[in-house]
């Protein structure tokens, strides 16, 4: 898509068409973004789930039907490991506490490691993209000898490590899967970036003086934007996969709900072997929300690469 | 070619010697008093000393890191903490069972999902394809660990058709390497953790042969052998799909790190004695040098896959030798 809508040149005569040109440019991203969407019926879907997420992450203690701490009591008898009744639609844990409140609680931890996460990495990849390809020689040498490294890390020992070394808290948790995922956006949107670079559009914009700065961030970042998009969508699924797992190994933040965490009880306390009321809501939620996320990217796809589109 | 190989083997030792460096301070990055992670609560001041002077923590950092290179360079990872055997001897047989679990996985998973990938492209537009991509983002929306318990619900504790976990029937000892391996009890043990991992690795192959698919199939030179009248299955076979997996080469090395990295957790799920389930219990019981050994050699093959495929590449689309 950029190839329609990026400006052919730039003569650039005065700075107040550029900033309305953006605008336009903009606008002109997000309705063929809005088009492909609509089109995608998968990516309605996921925008449907995603919309759900949101609103339970935000309101989530109005939702939740009990605190999810607190142990269930029926006749004095604490309600140990029960299966789904009126009262507790999915049940209770080992130690009597609600699991449909845990799992709508659990949803803000997903829905702000995927977003926090992903922000950060593909703020951090998005700019080491731009300086890299734009600057090239011993800037690019270095920076992506710096992303072979990231690549060399393996993934989930490197994050459990790191988040043991650190503490489990969930900002650490968020910065170290953020300190990873950055690789992926930073080499993609450099490719891109080089391609841009050997535009007419960067050759005029430089050919009138305009600063490096401005270039990569006025001219070159627009045009790549889409791509950044693409790998935030992405980022925001392996976040969310991530911090799972690492909750289910048991190095998650042990003061916040979380799917993993309950997964990681369960599994723990042996329920798993009959409890599916337990370990069956939990395991689904993550799975929806990464779906979606997954469907949203695909629509993403097409806007980056035109030739799937039809 | 040469040039660039031996261009590439520079970058694989300053990546290798970055990474290494990265290990050690990692393992010092612990808040406070970096002897910590060694010590036990309640020591007195001597035994302390006796820890300190054992693990060479007396020493000056640039001291410390010297003899941690040489140390690694000579494959000598030092003493596990809570075995009081040197590490060496206590991965060396949880390294084969995670490389016989993990590489069948890594092998099954690439094959299918390109074989799935090359027929989506293929059959472009239709319910199939649709139906392919909804699975397909399915298994990929599903953490292994997730997957894994589904699998052990349903194949274990419902059917009962396979064991719920471990490497063999219990109580029973190994003598030689051959009889761990070599038996139909082991592959018994092995199917589960294996489909986990496949499920999960297969999607990415899948997706990418997909869209290269429909790329290759775009161009104009498919059109040409179309209209040369050649069969259909040797258009997407000789050379649509062979065409199409250039692309997929360079992605086998992040795969392998992805899948290196769940055997953490496929490991964990199905008490599979490999690398991962004790990097896990190393991690948790403050047993630094095994944790660190397993991230060592964890992190030293996805280098060297890195290696290796961006070696193939060249060998396989020769326009990129001089970038």
């Amino acid at each position: 898509m950029s190839s329609e809508t990026q400006p052919k040149s730039e003569t650039g005569t005065a700075n107040r068409f550029v900033s309305k040109r953006r605008m336009k440019k903009l606008s002109q991203d997000l309705s063929t973004l809005w088009r492909v969407i609509r089109r995608d019926r998968l990516a309605v879907i996921g925008v449907g789930i995603l919309v759900v997420y949101l609103a339970v992450a935000a309101f989530g203690e109005l939702l939740a039907p009990h605190e999810p701490g607190e142990t269930q009591r029926a006749g004095g008898e604490v309600l140990r490991t029960e299966g789904p009744t009126a009262g507790y639609w999915f049940g209770t844990t080992n130690y009597g506490e609600d699991i449909l409140s845990q799992v709508i609680i659990s949803t803000r931890v997903s829905v702000m490691v995927g977003l926090a996460a992903a922000a950060m990495a593909v703020f951090i990849g998005a700019n080491v993209a731009l300086i890299s390809a734009y600057y090239g020689g011993w800037v690019d040498d270095i920076l992506m000898r710096v992303v072979d490294i990231a690549y060399g890390l393996p993934f989930l020992p490197f994050v459990i490590v790191l988040v043991f070394i650190l503490g489990a808290n969930i900002w650490n948790i968020i910065i170290v899967i953020a300190a990873i995922l950055w690789r992926d956006s930073a080499r993609v949107v450099r490719s891109e970036v080089l391609s841009q670079k050997q535009r007419p559009y960067v050759k005029s914009a430089r050919a009138i003086g305009a600063s490096d700065i401005r270039i990569m961030y006025r001219h070159i970042l627009p045009n790549v934007l889409p791509l950044i998009g693409l790998y935030a969508a992405f980022a925001v699924a392996y976040a969310i996969i991530y911090e799972a797992s690492i909750a289910f190994l048991g190095f998650g933040d042990p003061t916040l709900y979380s799917w993993g965490q309950m997964l990681f009880q369960a599994y723990q306390s042996g329920a798993i072997r009959y409890a599916w009321w337990w370990v069956l809501p939990p395991g689904v939620a993550l799975m929806l929300i990464v779906m979606a996320v997954f469907f949203i990217g695909r629509a993403l796809e097409q806007i980056t690469n035109p030739e799937l589109r039809h | 070619m040469q040039r660039y190989v031996a261009r590439r083997i520079g970058q694989l030792m300053v990546t290798y010697f970055a990474f290494l460096t990265l290990l050690f301070v990692i393992f010092r990055l612990a808040p406070g008093d970096p002897t910590t992670m060694f010590l036990l609560e309640g020591m007195t001041p001597e035994e302390r000393e006796a820890i300190l002077q054992r693990w060479g923590l007396d020493q000056p950092l640039y001291v410390q890191y010297y003899e941690y290179l040489g140390q690694l360079l000579t494959l000598d990872l030092g003493q596990s903490i809570r075995y009081e055997q040197p590490v060496t001897d206590i991965l060396w047989t949880r390294f084969w069972n995670t490389v016989l679990l993990m590489g069948p996985a890594f092998f099954l998973s690439y094959i299918i999902g390109v074989g799935i990938g090359a027929f989506m492209g293929w059959v472009r537009g239709t319910v199939k394809e649709k139906g392919g991509i909804v699975l397909t983002l399915i298994a990929r929306s599903s953490p292994e660990f997730w997957t894994g318990i589904v699998l052990l619900t349903v194949f274990s504790f419902w059917l009962g058709w396979f064991p719920s976990g471990g490497m063999r029937a219990p109580g029973y000892e190994a003598a030689t390497f051959w009889d761990r391996y070599l038996s139909l009890d082991f592959v018994h043990h092995m199917i589960l953790p294996l489909m986990t991992g496949v499920v999960f690795y297969m999607a990415t192959p899948a997706l990418l042969m997909r869209s290269s698919m429909i790329q290759v199939l775009n161009s104009d030179f498919i059109e040409i052998k179309k209209a040369e009248g050649h069969p259909e299955w040797i258009i997407l076979y000789k050379y649509a799909a062979r065409n199409s997996i250039l692309p997929i080469t360079t992605v086998v090395a992040i795969v392998v790190g992805v899948a290196l990295g769940g055997s953490l957790v496929i490991e964990t799920i199905f008490s599979w004695p490999g690398m991962g389930r004790e990097m896990v219990d190393s991690v948790q019981y403050n047993d630094y040098p095994v944790a660190q050994a397993v991230f060592f050699l964890m992190g030293s093959v996805v280098i060297f896959m890195n290696f290796v495929a961006d070696i193939v590449y060249v060998y396989l689309d020769p326009r990129v030798k001089y970038e």
